[in-house]
């Protein structure tokens, strides 16, 4: 029972304890920064093993929220709340595992201002599980909004030659969009007369207020998905950041967007998510084929993986909004399987980046002859990425266009050849770095993975063969909450009569 | 004697005042006959200054005095704890800069005593005379403060533009206040109150409230009267710019609360206009105006101009929650300001004082922890969450929702969005840039300061934040 109650309390604020510890090691030579590193290390374990604990000890066949904590602070408004259902568990879960890889991968690429590094991936961490398992509207946006600050350091002191500019440009996008949603959560606080998000999802807005909350949540959420026109600080802000600061922007930032759209827009302003949803499905649509075909065209590798996380939010977006079983299950899924390949994919670029710095395709070629563990890596996550059958991104594509099709065919047609598409331009990637003849100077002597890379490699190719051949754990998990939500929503918006609810 | 003493208990509401008023007396005497005394002043000035603040918190004696032109409530309490734990720290920021800055007189503890008295008048003011006696003395004392380093041109460039424009403000507002007697045939706020909630709303009242208003938005640097706080801000020695970025600007705030809720709470929807546009045109001047700034001091009068702008969206709603939100919002705003003044007094080399914000390039490596108290000040100052700043903006923008002001709060957020961009710059050359320069080594006091605005503002959530909102919930409810 005091497990139960306190393991999101402890989950969210261990990482901080740890940043304190890290904080306070003393001295900066090397056995100071190997203490650093361990530290870190060891409290990013410590928050898996306890992610992993909570998932175990969650009731999978209950729709409701779990290990809810429920206190009174500053005045009347804000309080501490907090909580998790089925769609909240397991984005905790994937950070909470990502972060010790983040961790062991900073081991060999960052060199300099160890200390500050590890402290702000550790408040990043804080202020991520944070936004999936507060209850409470005004600490989301506190979680969601204070992850820039860190996110904004990592760039702009770690990143790569324009990282300024890069910096500057996640900043603004984001903080610019999300300004709108502060003030919708204050208007939903004054209408409801409570930020509790259990609340608030029984609260009934009146249709002309979901409209403008609708559009100012979408601000905040589409431009952190990002959303195609939104997407331009995404490519940038991937290019120039360390790996560790690609790997979470990308698996886990990315999601908060999409877990907004799932908590807040489809359930809380249905009318609106009805009146958006073709407007959803053409943005969608276009920022699969639009950005794929810009991946197509990429110098830089990180930037193609940029472009192509757009695209596979794409189908994010087309599942949560076709609002059906599927297409929700199918939207999760997409968001824990592209969280942990494209994590992969980027800690591969960082692999060769560590020996050769530099990112441009064109500086590679023919890696198969020198690097033959890397390469078969490379595939595999190539392969997820791509969608292939027996990885986790087909299960969630796979839903996703289940989903759409009951919708509208004409969507699902489109989307579609938005896989054809990722085939292309994820194999010609392959093609060009890895295969083809080793004839630059510079990459004879290069070496394969090491010990430590295959340790960071190997629990991610684990999970998605395991969740492409078996992806029960995680929809088993999502089930009640997602049959729940889309219920009460094919319920508020009419398409289902209430009396099929009793049944 | 039995009435004697009964009567100077009944002064208790009064006593911070009282206790002021001979204090700074003694200071002057105590200067003319100890030689080289004025550190030692400073320090017994210090000390005094932060008993009183713990004497006003904890003495809840309230009331109203002096044939109702003097009245303590919780409003004035919390609003003086303010000021005096404000003008505490400067002084303490001024300790180890003193010498340079021409601040090591004893007239400079006399003076910021003396001004204090006024800002603590200035809150308690519940008469137009007692109003302006406040008013003056606080500003006369940081006209002669601006110009105290009396070698330095700019300084005294500073002082002589503050005076003049001071005096110029000060003017419309007792032409302000003259039109309001004459109209009314009152001078104590709460009998206006009664006199315009039973005659008609009469045009003359109206022109004295707008010059009124006039003479306290120049208190407050509000635009659009705020030319001359980028020039005093400047042109001061830097312990005199903290002093004027923090506790005048809550004492005239309070000030202004007061007027517009006590006295003018019939009008409420032609003051709200004022303050609506007042708030507006200081947000977007400011987000716009700081963009190409690279004096830092320049920098700080802009973001400061804003801030009151954004205080200000509270005070437009004209609610019970607007006004707790203005109350958080300058106790967030004052403890930022004293924070970020003790980093800018830390950063010293060969050459002087740091001046511009190019001086800072490379902070992070060579001065890590000022480097890291100045970027959690920008942070907060952008109103970037979990920092207190966050919550300053999100109590006075609730008030500006709940009021239905969509319009103000709108434009207020995206101005917050600009000018991010100029605080953000600072965190870029300190943390992004190569280090230029070296710096001496920063005093023990000055770390103090850093480290307590610190904490208080990285751990709002934590610490501080439930009790403020209790007391400035407290504080409002009395003037309503």
């Amino acid at each position: 029972m005091i497990i139960s109650s306190n393991i999101l309390t402890i989950l969210t604020f261990l990482p901080l304890v740890g940043a304190f510890f890290v904080l306070i090691v003393p001295g900066d030579d090397k056995v100071a920064i190997n203490n650093i590193r361990r530290i870190a290390f060891i409290t990013t374990i410590l928050t898996f093993g306890f992610s992993l604990i909570m998932w175990s000890m969650f009731d999978a066949t209950s729709a409701g929220f779990q290990f809810v904590v429920d206190y009174k602070w500053m005045g009347d408004v804000i309080g501490y709340r907090m909580g998790v259902d089925g769609i909240s568990i397991l984005f905790i879960v994937l950070t909470a595992f990502l972060m010790p890889l983040i961790i062991l991968s900073a081991w060999g690429s960052v060199k300099h201002r160890v200390r500050e590094y590890m402290v702000a991936f550790l408040i990043l961490e804080t202020l991520m599980i944070g936004v999936f398992s507060t209850l409470d509207l005004a600490m989301f946006y506190v979680f969601f909004e204070g992850g820039l600050i860190p996110m904004f350091l990592i760039i702009g002191v770690w990143g790569g030659k324009r990282r300024v500019q890069a910096s500057y440009k996640f900043f603004f996008y984001t903080f610019v969009g999300s300004v709108l949603m502060l003030l919708a959560i204050m208007a939903m606080y004054w209408y409801a007369g409570t930020t509790d998000i259990r609340q608030l999802l029984k609260t009934d807005f009146p249709e002309e207020m979901q409209f403008w909350l609708w559009i100012a949540f979408f601000a905040s959420f589409a431009v952190k998905l990002p959303m195609w026109p939104f997407h331009r600080w995404l490519p940038e802000a991937h290019v120039e950041a360390p790996t560790g600061g690609s790997v979470i922007l990308a698996a886990v930032l990315l999601k908060m967007g999409g877990y907004g759209f799932l908590r807040f827009s489809l359930p809380m302003f249905p009318d609106a998510s009805l009146y958006f949803t073709d407007f959803v499905f053409v943005l969608s649509v276009a920022a699969i084929i639009v950005t794929s075909l810009i991946a197509l065209v990429q110098e830089d590798i990180k930037k193609l993986i940029a472009y192509s996380s757009v695209a596979h939010m794409g189908f994010v977006t087309i599942g949560i909004f076709s609002a059906n079983i599927y297409g929700v299950q199918g939207a999760i899924f997409q968001m824990i399987s592209h969280g942990i390949v494209s994590a992969a994919l980027f800690l591969a670029v960082g692999v060769v980046y560590d020996r050769m710095h530099t990112r441009d395709i064109s500086a590679y070629g023919g890696l198969v002859e020198r690097m033959p563990r890397y390469a078969v890596v490379f595939m595999i996550f190539t392969m997820a990425n791509v969608g292939l059958p027996g990885t986790s991104g087909f299960v969630g594509e796979f839903l996703i266009l289940l989903g759409i099709f009951q919708i509208n065919t004409w969507f699902a047609f489109a989307a579609l050849s938005g896989v054809i598409l990722s085939a292309a331009y994820a194999l010609w990637l392959y093609r060009r770095i890895i295969f083809g003849a080793l004839n630059k100077e510079a990459l004879k002597s290069i070496l394969d993975m090491d010990r430590r890379e295959m340790a960071i490699m190997l629990p991610l190719i684990a999970l998605t063969l395991l969740f492409g051949f078996y992806p029960a754990p995680i929809l088993d998990a999502t089930n009640a909450s997602v049959v729940a939500l889309v219920t009460q929503y094919q319920s508020t918006i009419g398409a289902l009569p209430l009396d099929a609810l009793a049944q | 004697m039995n009435s004697d003493l009964s009567s100077f208990a009944s002064l208790a509401p009064a006593y911070p005042e009282l206790i002021l008023a001979v204090a700074a007396l003694a200071l002057l005497m105590a200067g003319v006959f100890l030689k080289n005394s004025s550190s030692k002043l400073a320090g017994v000035s210090i000390g005094m200054l932060m008993a009183l603040t713990v004497l006003v918190i904890f003495q809840p004696a309230t009331g109203v005095l002096f044939n109702g032109g003097f009245i303590q409530d919780d409003f004035a309490r919390y609003m003086k704890a303010l000021i005096l734990a404000g003008s505490a720290m400067v002084m303490v920021l001024s300790v180890s800069s003193a010498r340079e800055n021409g601040l090591a007189k004893f007239e400079y503890s006399a003076l910021i005593v003396l001004a204090t008295l006024g800002m603590l008048i200035m809150v308690s003011a519940n008469d137009l005379m007692v109003l302006y006696i406040g008013l003056e003395l606080q500003s006369l004392s940081l006209y002669i403060l601006a110009a105290m380093k009396r070698d330095s041109a700019k300084a005294t460039e500073s002082g002589l533009k503050y005076f003049v424009l001071g005096a110029l403000s000060s003017g419309m507002l007792l032409y302000g206040a003259s039109l309001i007697y004459g109209f009314t045939g009152q001078t104590q706020l709460d009998r206006i109150a009664e006199v315009i909630l039973l005659s008609d709303r009469s045009i003359g009242v109206l022109f004295g409230l707008a010059f009124l208003l006039a003479g306290v938005a120049f208190k407050i640097s509000a635009a659009p009267f705020h030319m001359w706080t980028p020039d005093v801000y400047e042109g001061a020695p830097t312990p005199v710019t903290a002093f004027f970025a923090s506790a005048p600007k809550v004492a005239a705030m309070a000030l202004l609360i007061r007027l517009v809720t006590d006295s003018f709470e019939p009008l409420a929807r032609d003051w709200q206009q004022i303050v609506f546009f007042l708030s507006v045109a200081s947000m977007v001047l400011a987000a716009f105006a700081g963009i190409g700034q690279k004096n830092i001091k320049r920098l700080i009068a802009y973001s400061s101009i804003g801030h009151m702008g954004f205080a200000l969206v509270g005070l437009s709603a004209g609610n019970l929650v607007g006004v707790q939100g203005v109350a958080i919002y300058m106790a967030i705003y004052l403890t930022t300001n004293l924070g970020l003044f003790a980093c800018i007094l830390a950063l010293k080399n060969s050459a002087g004082y740091v001046e511009n914000i190019s001086d800072l390039a490379g902070l992070a490596k060579t001065r890590p922890f000022v480097a890291a108290s100045m970027a959690v000040m920008m942070f907060s100052l952008v109103g970037l969450p979990p920092l207190a700043g966050f919550f300053a903006k999100w109590h006075v923008f609730l008030a500006a929702i709940e009021a239905q002001l969509f319009v103000l709060a709108v434009i207020g957020v995206f101005a917050s969005a600009v000018s991010a961009f100029y605080y953000l710059r600072i965190v870029k050359t300190m943390y992004f840039d190569e280090p230029e320069n070296d710096f001496s080594p920063v005093p023990g006091e000055l770390t103090f300061v850093m480290a307590i605005a610190g904490f208080l503002i990285v751990t709002y959530y934590l610490t501080v934040g439930r009790p403020l909102v209790d007391a400035a919930n407290f504080a409002a409810l009395s003037l309503f």
